[in-house]
């Protein structure tokens, strides 16, 4: 583990693991999306809306496992102080945003139809949407106060705190009567017929695994921030000494 | 050699930033979870009916009833826009009323969420009707098979 720790070992894992990740994820996706979204049967009661189920269900599972890649990171980069760790969880949060924002728009899209409203102030409901917001605090944090393209500690902190939204978010329609239906898959249990259960578990490896592209092209992205700007500021210091030098 | 020398003292400080990390987790997640304790009736979304019957609204007051529709409750007044039905949780039961649209999903044996008040004589009167689904997810061809085969099906999706 700590040897991945080291950014150049990292990069030599991560530049050919990128693109495997997107052309796998990519065609899981297209397979389970188009089974999901064309063949797959109607529902008993919700009818053709079913198929929202294979991105909504995704999109919040990717929503949280974005905040937990967080947290890890922030616990690592607090312990170990390793400017990767950091990066990681940077590198997370906008795509884990995107995911929650997919999640919030089509629950809303389903919704309608099935419940008859677009938006109630229901436990499970208000907890995804304060997750959005604090993926939003998150990314103005870490933006306002990286240096050098390595977060703060302040946004750490704020990545550890904010973890404790995650298991309220699984468990308010267990805790509290909710508009929400219960998980339908429990530790090998399912209440989903097999025709949506498959499709939807390839969906959600589909999307990890492009989630995962994700994050590992922007973790290379904001390294090569990082050196591009320590290569500018010792450029800079040394034509500073030079012309120094000079007006001696 | 001299790395052995140095690296005692950084361990040290690495150990107790872990050990800080690890006890305000603990301390995090216990303030968690007594708010959520404390939350545990007022963040519902609706009361069920045996809430209901054993310490009533006062009559009036805007509530959420939620519950499923008993079977066989459902009737549909002459002007075919007013229903009644009753809204159960097992243990106790509720009247309802409500003029108007009902949900898609909206159906005898099916969840409901009805927001309303308490009438004087024990009736709730819906304004808006809410449907909830299950977690189960059944194709809609279990439909057309006979009532074992489907009993059948469903069992062998939700064992």
């Amino acid at each position: 583990m700590h040897g991945f720790a080291n950014p150049k070992r990292f990069l030599t894992i991560a530049r050919p693991l990128t693109p495997a990740l997107l052309v796998l994820g990519s065609l899981l996706l297209c397979a389970s999306l188009t089974y999901g979204l064309f063949v797959a049967p109607a529902e008993r009661l919700q009818g053709e809306t079913v198929r929202i189920l294979f991105v909504h269900v995704p999109a919040a599972w990717l929503g949280m496992a974005g905040w937990s890649v967080i947290a890890m990171a922030s616990i690592a980069e607090i312990v170990w102080r390793h400017p990767l760790a950091a990066i990681a969880g940077r590198a997370a949060a906008v795509p884990g945003a995107l995911f929650t924002a997919i999640c919030l728009a089509t629950g809303s899209l389903w919704g309608r139809p099935a419940w008859g409203t677009w938006w109630e102030w229901d436990g499970r409901l208000t907890s995804m949407l304060v997750l959005l917001f604090l993926y939003f605090g998150y990314i103005a944090l870490a933006g306002a106060t990286a240096r050098e393209g390595v977060s703060s500690r302040i946004s750490a902190i704020f990545g550890i705190v904010g973890v404790i939204n995650v298991p309220v978010i699984h468990y308010s329609v267990l805790w509290w009567y909710s508009i929400h239906q219960p998980p339908s898959l429990s530790m090998g249990k399912s209440a989903m017929a097999p025709e949506f259960l498959w499709p939807l578990l390839a969906a959600t490896l589909g999307f990890s695994l492009i989630f995962s592209a994700v994050v590992l092209m922007r973790m290379r992205a904001l390294l090569a921030d990082a050196q591009a700007e320590a290569r500018l500021r010792r450029k800079a210091l040394d034509s500073d000494r030079g012309s120094a030098q000079g007006d001696w | 050699m001299s790395e052995e020398a140095t690296s005692h003292p950084l361990k040290k400080a690495k150990h107790q930033r872990l050990a800080l990390v690890v006890v305000a987790v603990i301390v995090l997640v216990a303030a968690a979870l007594i708010a959520t304790w404390a939350l545990r009736n007022q963040a519902s979304f609706f009361y069920v009916p045996s809430e209901i019957v054993s310490d009533p609204p006062p009559a009036g007051q805007a509530v959420r009833l939620g519950g499923m529709v008993e079977a066989g409750s459902l009737v549909t007044k002459p002007d075919g826009v007013t229903i009644d039905f009753v809204v159960g949780d097992g243990d106790a039961r509720v009247p309802v009323e409500y003029k108007g649209i009902v949900p898609d999903l909206f159906q005898e044996g099916s969840g409901v969420v009805a927001e309303g008040r308490m009438l004087a004589n024990g009736t709730f009167r819906a304004d808006t009707l809410l449907a909830k689904h299950d977690e189960n997810y059944i194709p809609r061809e279990l439909q057309d098979m006979t009532a074992a085969q489907k009993q059948a099906a469903i069992e062998e999706t939700t064992k």
